[in-house]
């Protein structure tokens, strides 16, 4: 079974934060990965919020292609960092050789262009390393957009924290935002692309759980857009139908909820709203999910959601602070990071509604 | 002693022989009364007995004349097998006898110069079913559990009607983040994912129709299972057009237009609208040949709500266009979608044939989505009446042709756009539940079913070529005839009870087939949950083969 986890907070947290947030929960993982993405960017790159930063992790070969191509297409880079890493003998970690997180600007030609347009070409790019650099496996390329960065190793989540040197906490690597999970897919095979969160222009999702629909979503999702790719997961399609709902059909995050797992027929009938709903359902009843799962969401104004199926298989609880709010698997978690809260205002989250924290950390309930 | 004439007609050259022992017969004629084929006669037999009276062997011989019970030598009153005979016998003195030596296709064409024509399903002895050799294979355990059949609740509905694609509905975002209906969208049904297939009011009897209609609305009234029926061609009663059960009703609309007058002329009195209408195109039991009603069957009523005299009632193979069989089919679509003020979906119902794919594919890309369902009828079928030779020899199963269809969809990302219902022998092992979850997880989103119904009533016809006289309007059970005799052995509220039952007890197993999978609602497209044994079949339907 998985485990997730994810942080929002009014200051900027190190991912050490994150590895204690996951790590009482161990029993629950079998610790046979990390993996994070960082939304809302502090230390080193605060200064670059408003360009695109390139997470991946490749050979030698795969950095030149990949830089190769991106000098091809115009972009600039204006930054670069390079995790300083603690190569210990004994560490359970299947490294590759470079972790890259540059930053870079616009081709000259985008500069200037429409918000939309440089977002469909961001994707592109991504779509595009992705493909060049699946070739004998030369690299993996995680995300590639403004104030985001991504993560993610094979291995023990202890030994990859001290790997990157992750427990030692810094403000050059910081965020507002992380979501972090610890397990490789054990349902499919281990490759780095099927551990989550998954991201794709802005969004973010991890989910604990498991997709009984992952093939109905598949197949409806492949026809969807062109960077429904992949699919290492099913957890993937959770993303997907995330990006879809909010982005692509510009519906409000509550209809997330209303496409995953949709009202059964009888309550519709009884809501003001049947005609929309009974529309969308019956629209979208191959992006339905079912089987246990909770998800956990980031979308791209830094909203951070939890949901879950609709028989509430999976747990999930929310515990917070006045300047953090934090969503976990487990309590032990939150324990952990937030030892000083009032518990007594942990919500945990009914099988009928979104929750979502807002940049204000207020948190918001929406029944379905 | 006569001439030997090999050319008579003699029992022996039927399909089925009576057996009948004289010993235990006590001539009470039950058998000939019930005999709705008039296959078997009273007739008196001379007999001779010889015997001995006097102290020394003396042997005499006496002639009497015996009344006996006979097979009729006669192909137009042939045996059909269907065991009435020995139903009614006190003393099992009587019961019919498959005949391996039969001649009767022969005979019968070349005493008749005509086609045979003959009701019910096909006759040829099929090997395993394709759906017997697929299993529900993927199981929930551990990580994702299974669901308790019992215990949670099950969402078990199936569209009928057309659904647009996501970025085609036209909603607007209001000030409070609520998402707005801005214009009219096609209408859709969800209804119980099993339709009650179009058979006709003129091909089963008044009582049956009668008892389909009872126990539809008990379903959907008493039991809450939103169950439609559709009426088949040849319209409805007035009465039941009038009343508010309509709403469970599917019209049916073929070539023959037969009924629709009738249906025109009461929809200012309609207190609601039908579920749907059903454009019939094709049939899967009987492809390329149009409805049959033989003139026996045709009864005062059928005349009345048709509108036609006594007389074989044949409907075209097409629907008559000036152009094309496509313009016309459009044409219905468009009216019929106007006449319900664009209220009520508009479906279409074809045979499955090696060309499915193509008309679906047609009605998928209409731009003006006026299609709302494609109900595809396979091979195994049943029919009222059909020329043998098109239902021991024409048609297509529907497994494959299923899965096809729903393939080409889902190339195209317009899965569930038009939603797929399957029919052709489906329950035909008596277990609807596992065939239609089967054909779900293949990508229908329902299925249809008539014949099973039929059997639910107690229909004794098989496909070994036991009975299927449902053209001759003597069905001997009282479903498939107009004959008051003979429908009056239907008892419609057995019928009606019959058939309830029978679906909650496929209610209750789709929830058992479901809950293991972990699936709350229908599993349509999950064909990731089916498993099969036999190589050629997983490969052609994109399974996993298993051993
Ligand atoms: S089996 Fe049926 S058709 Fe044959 S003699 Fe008996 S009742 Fe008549
Ligand atoms: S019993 Fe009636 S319905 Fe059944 S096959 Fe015979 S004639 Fe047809």
């Amino acid at each position: 079974m998985c485990r997730i986890g994810a942080i929002k907070s009014s200051n900027y947290v190190h991912p050490s934060q994150a590895l204690k947030l996951m790590e009482s929960q161990q029993k629950g993982h079998d610790n046979s990965g990390f993996a994070m993405v960082m939304h809302d960017l502090g230390g080193i790159f605060e200064n670059y919020k408003h360009l695109p930063t390139l997470s991946m992790a490749c050979t030698d070969e795969g950095l030149k292609l990949a830089e190769d191509i991106m000098h091809e297409a115009g972009f600039q880079r204006v930054m670069q960092w390079v995790p300083e890493t603690d190569p210990q003998p004994g560490l359970d970690i299947h490294a590759m050789p470079n972790y890259v997180f540059e930053t870079f600007d616009y081709p000259r030609y985008f500069r200037n262009g429409e918000q939309q347009e440089k977002e469909e070409l961001l994707l592109d790019m991504r779509l595009k390393l992705r493909k060049a650099l699946e070739e004998n496996e030369q690299g993996f390329v995680y995300s590639f957009w403004p104030d985001v960065v991504t993560l993610k190793e094979i291995g023990d989540p202890r030994d990859i924290g001290t790997y990157f040197k992750l427990w030692t906490p810094d403000d050059k690597f910081t965020a507002k935002v992380i979501t972090a999970q610890c397990r490789q897919n054990t349902n499919y095979d281990i490759v780095r692309y099927a551990a989550h969160p998954f991201f794709m222009q802005g969004y973010t999702a991890l989910a604990n759980g498991e997709n009984t629909f992952y093939l109905k979503n598949v197949e409806a999702q492949r026809k969807l857009h062109r960077g429904y790719i992949g699919f290492e997961s099913d957890s993937q399609c959770f993303l997907y139908t995330l990006h879809y709902v909010h982005r692509e059909l510009r519906w409000p995050l509550r209809y997330y909820k209303h496409v995953v797992t949709p009202l059964p027929f009888d309550d519709i009938e009884r809501r003001e709203d049947k005609e929309q709903l009974l529309a969308l359902r019956q629209s979208l009843a191959h992006l339905e999910i079912n089987g246990p799962n909770t998800i956990i969401g980031v979308l791209p104004d830094f909203t951070m959601f939890t949901c879950c199926d609709a028989k509430k298989l999976r747990p999930v609880v929310i515990g917070r602070t006045d300047d953090t709010v934090v969503i976990s698997s487990e309590v032990c978690g939150i324990n952990d990071i937030l030892p000083d809260r009032d518990w007594e205002t942990d919500i945990y989250p009914h099988e009928r509604e979104i929750v979502a924290i807002d940049n204000n950390l207020e948190v918001q309930r929406w029944r379905q | 002693m006569e001439t030997m004439r090999v050319q008579s007609v003699t029992p022996n050259d039927m399909p089925w022989k009576i057996k009948y022992d004289a010993s235990r017969c006590t001539l009470c004629g039950s058998c000939v009364a019930a005999c709705s084929f008039r296959a078997i006669e009273c007739k008196v037999e001379r007999r001779r007995m010889v015997f001995s009276e006097g102290e020394l062997p003396d042997p005499q011989q006496r002639f009497s004349a015996v009344p006996v019970i006979r097979q009729v030598k006669d192909i137009q009153h042939y045996c059909r097998g269907c065991g009435i005979c020995e139903k009614v016998c006190p003393n099992d003195a009587i019961s019919p006898e498959r005949n391996q030596d039969t001649r009767h296709p022969i005979i019968t064409r070349c005493l008749g110069g005509d086609s045979i024509k003959r009701g019910g399903r096909k006759n040829l002895e099929s090997s395993v079913r394709t759906l017997d050799k697929l299993r529900i294979g993927r199981i929930s355990q551990m990580t994702d559990p299974s669901l308790d059949a019992q215990r949670h609740s099950f969402d078990m509905l199936a569209p009928f009607g057309r659904i647009l694609p996501a970025e085609t509905l036209p909603f607007s975002v209001d000030n409070n983040d609520n998402l707005q209906v801005e214009d009219s969208m096609p209408p859709v049904r969800w209804i119980y994912p099993v339709v009650i297939g179009d058979m006709s009011i003129g091909a089963l009897s008044w009582r049956m129709w009668e008892a389909v209609a009872m126990a539809v609305a008990y379903l959907n009234e008493e039991c809450g299972m939103p169950v439609r029926m559709c009426s088949g061609e040849g319209g409805v009663p007035v009465r039941l057009l009038k009343s508010k059960y309509l709403k469970y009703m599917i019209l049916q609309i073929a070539s023959g237009h037969f009924g629709w007058n009738r249906i025109a002329k009461a929809m200012p009195y309609m207190v609601e609208d039908p579920a749907g209408i059903l454009i019939k195109i094709g049939q899967g039991a009987k492809p390329g040949d149009g409805g049959l009603l033989q003139a026996g069957k045709v009864a005062e009523h059928i005349q009345a709500i048709r509108g036609v005299p006594k007389a074989d009632l044949l409907s075209p193979p097409n629907h008559q266009g000036l152009y094309s069989i496509e313009e016309s089919v459009q044409k219905m679509f468009l009216s019929f979608n106007a006449a319900f003020k664009f209220r009520v979906p508009v479906a279409i119902k074809v045979a499955a044939s090696a060309t499915s794919v193509s008309v679906f594919n047609n009605l998928v890309r209409d731009p003006y989505n006026i299609v709302g369902g494609f109900f595809l009828d396979g091979i195994d079928g049943g029919t009222g009446a059909a020329h043998e030779v098109s239902l021991d020899h024409t048609g297509h199963p529907i497994v494959s042709k299923l899965r096809d269809c729903y393939q080409a969809a889902t190339a195209q990302g317009r899965q569930g756009q038009i939603p797929l219902w399957a029919a052709g022998g489906l329950g035909k092992t008596g277990d609807l539940a596992a065939d239609a979850f089967k054909m779900m997880c293949l990508g229908a989103n329902g299925v249809f079913t008539g014949k099973l119904i039929l059997q639910m009533a107690g229909c004794v016809g098989n496909d070994m070529g036991r009975c299927n006289a449902c053209n001759t309007g003597l069905c001997p059970v009282g479903i498939t005839t107009q004959e008051s005799a003979l429908v009056h052995r239907l008892d419609v509220d057995r019928v009606a009870q019959n058939i309830v039952n029978y679906f909650l007890a496929m209610d209750t197993e789709f929830k058992k087939l479901m809950a293991p999978i972990g699936n709350s609602s229908l599993p349509v497209g999950r064909s990731d949950a089916l498993i099969s044994t036999d190589r050629a079949v997983a490969d052609r339907l994109d399974i996993q083969y298993v051993c």
